[in-house]
């Protein structure tokens, strides 16, 4: 989805009221948002930084040292590699690396749920919709966090729902 | 924490300038690696530098690890930092300040040569100068480029993913999901061509015959599908496998124009059949009268294309699998053994395994079964039970010593093998078909028992076996001999012309012995030039939700309940298409059968399909408009020209399930090129503008009209209904050339326009069984399932009623969706 509507729709998630207008900069219609008091933010990750401190929700940004870093590890990740690749290759590299990541963790950081993983479940959801049967059994684990995200009291807004069978189909899938 | 590092890999140097920040804080321990090395281990690709912190958890991202150290030290976060970090890392890929750091490291390529720099950005220059000079940055510097300078940097950076383009580039045409294949001028040109040759392309069609007969110089493909068990109503995994494909097979082969006979017909003799016949108090032959037409009227409601569909049960089968035995033992392919099998005085006849019921010689447990003990698990001849007992009048029956007549498989192994040998090679065999022939192969053949003691069968015309008829698989084969004996008389045509005739089989994996092996023996030791199968299709198994169908248990959608539910023939044969199990398993599921039917056939073939004529019909009064192609058509033309030569490809080697992906690609290209050019829009504006709007509909409309056609094998009804909203001229209708033709050209009337396909809902579907009646129900819906703590929802539905299809609806996506916060979702 647009940058703009992605970022109204975090609003809402984060219960801010606000509705700001966002406009659009160069070819890659990159967000922009004219603060009151302050210069323009660029970015996505940005923007969406800046909305979790307006709503009063920091602790969504990490709370040690090592978790911040862990947090704009992956909002990184999602602008530079979800993003920027939608070849299928791309997308299965990119699902197999997450899915063994997500082995030992609840959310991106461990056990706290933070921006990172709303951000990244706006970004792979379109990927996600069209994934089989079969290939959401392959990547289990991304399965399970983007099942468990998408459940998110006030996440998934207006995107569809992405349903998951919860029973193996492909017992040799693991 | 360890700081892994590699020579000339760029990222290393903001990180080890980074460094510095967090000296004393926190011990820093620093290892250098190869640039292919994967330190990561959830990463595929190698990436350095990485930080792997002391939680066990790492930071593969160069920006990430410097802001670590920053943050150790104190830092507090910004916005400012974040939108030059952010800008770096979209941007320019690959302070003081942090930002200044990262930015120093990226940029350190450029720069560091003084000369690169235009005068103007002094400004630039001098900032980079400053950080320069700094310790930590020169340092920095001279461990990762050893004095050679950026030079050391290449090889590194050649190793590396190329970066997609930016996302956001002009639209055109091409949608940005797909990767397409670049086009050259010549296949755009050809495709144009070709397109504007239109009609008069298409070749004269031919006429139909009946019967069907080869035809000298043709391609005369015979199609067999798996004849199914007469005594039992057949499950989706039984259509999908055997008579769907095999249609989807024919009904493209006369697309072609080849000259094709597509024929099945139901397998009636067995024990089964003797049995099932007992049980409902009817002889054998009455029992198949009734199940035979039960199966002629699902597949007829399936659209199922056969040129005939027959029978075993006929003085044919006889006459040919007697004649096929006669010359089998006359060549001394046959030999005679004596076996000792049970058999019952009272009920007059010898009885198979699981008729008999005794004691364990084993374990001594009284109801061991006649080929396995179920307490102890050993396998146990019927003959070694104490006390044994014929299951159905419980008396005690007999050791009887049986000659019986078996078929001499390692003396025809050779022919097989030189047979195999010539045929497999560049064929279109499914790779599973060929691994189970070379398994029993490379097990050895041995020789395999071909009579029964039943009544129910071929009779065999031997001295000394008259009581005796040929076991089921022996002349089930010859079945579709005889089958298509009783179609014509000259099917010594069809069957006896190798030179010919190509033989398409299809089946599921577990008949694969016996059409690869035994009935090929048993025609290459007859020595009468049969027709050999040269196409050998199996598929693997449907499952059924979380279980296996089960006609036994009763589990699973039948073929007469799919027409109870309400949703049209052609929905099920898409989704059945749609997940055929070729390569692997696969399943059935109701939710997914929603999904695919909504998304795909709603959303994406309909949308695209019915906008087209809607334009049409809307804009320009229901004529279809003049096209003037602009470059893009042009290259939109060549596109759709491409997907479907590759539609024709894959279907040549029977890649069903591939083949339909093509049709959807092309569709959503459809989608693509009207979303894109709006042509709602343009016709309300000028002359130019609204030319385009009727270039866009008529080439739209043109799609929707090959799509049409290409639709056909596998939605038949569908296709023709397209096809009569549009008045698709009829030789466009029957033929499919490797070429995207105008079958449409300015001028055209189109008929009245209407969606073809209904959103599928949860309520909907249960109004739909309503309204047909579904309500004659004997058999109780068993709600055991939904008490136990596995997810066994569906394992049970028979024939269920709307209520319970509800309930079972709700309760699986209630069980998908209610899942404990904390990691457990496999419960």
């Amino acid at each position: 989805m647009a940058a703009a509507a992605e970022l109204s729709l975090l609003e809402k998630s984060l219960g801010l009221s606000k509705g700001n207008k966002y406009s659009a900069q160069g070819e890659r219609q990159i967000p922009v948002l004219q603060t009151n008091n302050g210069p323009s933010l660029t970015g996505l990750t940005t923007i969406a930084a800046h909305l979790v401190k307006q709503a009063n929700k920091e602790y969504l940004l990490g709370s040690t040292a090592e978790e911040k870093a862990i947090v704009q590890q992956w909002l990184e990740y999602r602008v530079t590699q979800i993003d920027g690749h939608s070849s299928k290759n791309d997308i299965h590299t990119l699902l197999k690396d997450l899915n063994s990541y997500l082995e030992d963790k609840v959310y991106l950081t461990g056990y706290n749920f933070t921006l990172a993983d709303i951000l990244l479940y706006y970004g792979l959801h379109r990927f996600i919709v069209d994934l089989t049967v079969q290939e959401k059994e392959k990547y289990l684990n991304v399965s399970r966090w983007f099942c468990h995200i998408q459940h998110y009291p006030g996440i998934r807004q207006h995107l569809s729902s992405v349903v998951f069978i919860k029973n193996r189909l492909y017992t040799n899938s693991h | 924490m360890r700081l892994f590092v590699s020579e000339g890999a760029p990222g290393c140097l903001p990180v080890l300038a980074a460094a510095g920040r967090a000296r004393g804080r926190a011990e820093l321990l620093i290892s250098t690696v190869g640039p292919e090395d994967c330190v990561v281990p959830f990463l595929t690709r190698p990436k350095v530098p990485v930080l792997q912190l002391d939680s066990g958890n790492y930071l593969f991202s160069t920006s990430a690890i410097c802001r670590y150290f920053f943050l150790l030290s104190g830092w507090e976060q910004d916005d400012l930092t974040n939108q030059w970090l952010e800008w770096e890392a979209t941007e320019l890929q690959e302070t003081e300040s942090l930002a200044d750091i990262v930015l120093w490291g990226a940029l350190y390529p450029l720069l560091q040569d003084p000369a690169y720099l235009p005068e103007e950005l002094s400004a630039l220059h001098s900032w980079f100068q400053t950080l320069s000079t700094q310790e930590p940055c020169q340092r920095a510097a001279e461990t990762v480029l050893k004095q050679q300078g950026v030079l050391a940097l290449r090889p590194y950076l050649q190793k590396q993913p190329q970066p997609s383009p930016a996302e956001g580039r002009a639209v055109t045409n091409e949608p940005e999901e797909e990767e397409l294949a670049t086009l050259s001028e010549e296949e755009i040109a050809m495709a144009v061509t070709a397109w504007e040759k239109g009609l008069e392309s298409l070749p004269p069609l031919r006429p139909q015959q009946n019967p069907v007969l080869p035809v000298t110089g043709e391609r005369n493909v015979l199609i067999t599908s798996a004849l199914p068990y007469v005594n039992n109503v057949p499950h989706l995994g039984n259509i999908i496998g055997c008579v769907l494909s095999a249609d989807v097979f024919a009904r493209y082969s006369r697309l072609r124009q080849w000259n094709t006979l597509y024929l099945c017909g139901t397998d009636e003799y067995g024990t089964a059949t003797e049995t099932k016949a007992m049980e409902e108090g009817l002889t054998p032959q009455e029992i198949c009268d009734k199940y035979h037409i039960i199966h002629a009227d699902i597949y007829r409601w399936f659209n199922i294309s056969f040129d005939t569909f027959g029978r075993t049960t006929t003085a044919q089968q006889t006459k040919i699998t007697q004649d096929i035995f006669q010359r089998l033992l006359t060549r001394g392919f046959v030999l005679q053994d004596t076996v000792e099998q049970l058999r019952c005085e009272h009920c007059a006849r010898f009885l198979a395994d699981r008729f008999v019921e005794g004691v364990c010689p084993f374990c001594g447990y009284e109801e061991a079964r006649g080929d396995q003990c179920d307490k102890c698990g050993k396998l146990i001849n019927a003959v070694e039970l104490k006390k044994p007992q014929c299951k159905v009048c419980r008396s005690c029956p007999v050791v009887q010593s049986t000659h019986h007549l078996f078929l001499d498989l390692p003396k025809l192994e050779k022919r097989l093998e030189e047979w195999l040998g010539r045929t497999l090679p560049g064929s279109d065999w499914t790779p599973n078909a060929r691994f189970i022939t070379r398994s029993w192969l490379r097990d050895g053949l041995k020789p395999r028992c071909i009579t029964r003691d039943l009544k129910w069968g071929t009779p065999v015309p031997l001295e000394g076996f008259e009581d005796k008829v040929f076991y089921v698989w022996f002349d089930a084969t010859i079945g579709y001999l005889s089958i298509t004996a009783n179609y014509t008389d000259q099917w010594e045509r069809w069957w006896k012309n190798p030179e010919q005739v190509d033989l398409y089989q299809f089946m599921a994996k577990d008949n694969v012995p016996f059409h690869g092996i035994v009935f090929p023996c048993s025609a290459l030791g007859a020595e009468d030039n049969y027709t050999l199968v040269s196409h050998l299709i199996a598929t693997e198994y449907l499952n059924y939700e979380d279980g296996k169908f089960s006609k036994s248990r009763g589990v699973g959608v039948f073929g007469d309940m799919a027409q109870d539910t309400g949703i049209p023939a052609d929905i099920w044969r898409f989704y059945l298409l749609y997940i055929r199990p070729e390569g692997q398993d696969s399943a059935f599921s109701w939710t997914d059968l929603l999904l695919k039917n909504n998304s795909e056939l709603l959303n994406n073939l309909g949308n695209f399909i019915n906008r087209a004529g809607m334009f049409v019909s809307k804009f320009f009064g229901g004529y279809v408009p003049e096209m003037v192609l602009n470059p893009d058509d042009q290259r939109l033309l060549a596109h759709v020209t491409l997907e479907l030569q590759h539609y024709h490809q894959l279907l040549e080697k029977v890649r069903i399930r591939d083949a339909l992906r093509s049709i959807l690609t092309i569709s959503r290209h459809g989608n693509q090129y009207i979303q894109v050019n709006e042509p709602w829009k343009r016709i309300k504006g000028s002359e130019a503008d609204r030319q385009r709007a009727g270039t866009v509909t008529g080439l739209a409309v043109n799609i929707a009209a090959l799509l049409s056609v290409m639709l056909q094998p596998y939605m038949p009804t569908v296709s023709a209904t397209i096809q009569a909203q549009l008045q698709l001229p009829p030789p466009a209708c029957s033929i499919l050339l490797t070429n995207f033709l105008c079958t449409l050209p300015a001028g055209h009337q189109i008929g009245t326009v209407s969606p073809l396909f209904q959103k599928l809902e949860n309520d909907q579907i249960e109004s739909l069984r309503q309204r047909f009646g579904g309500g004659q129900l004997e058999e109780t819906f068993d709600l055991k399932a939904k008490t136990s703590p596995k997810p066994t929802v569906i394992e049970t539905v028979t024939t269920a009623g709307p209520q319970q299809i509800q309930a079972l609806m709700d309760e699986v996506t209630k069980q998908v969706c209610s899942l404990s916060p904390v990691g457990d979702w496999t419960s």
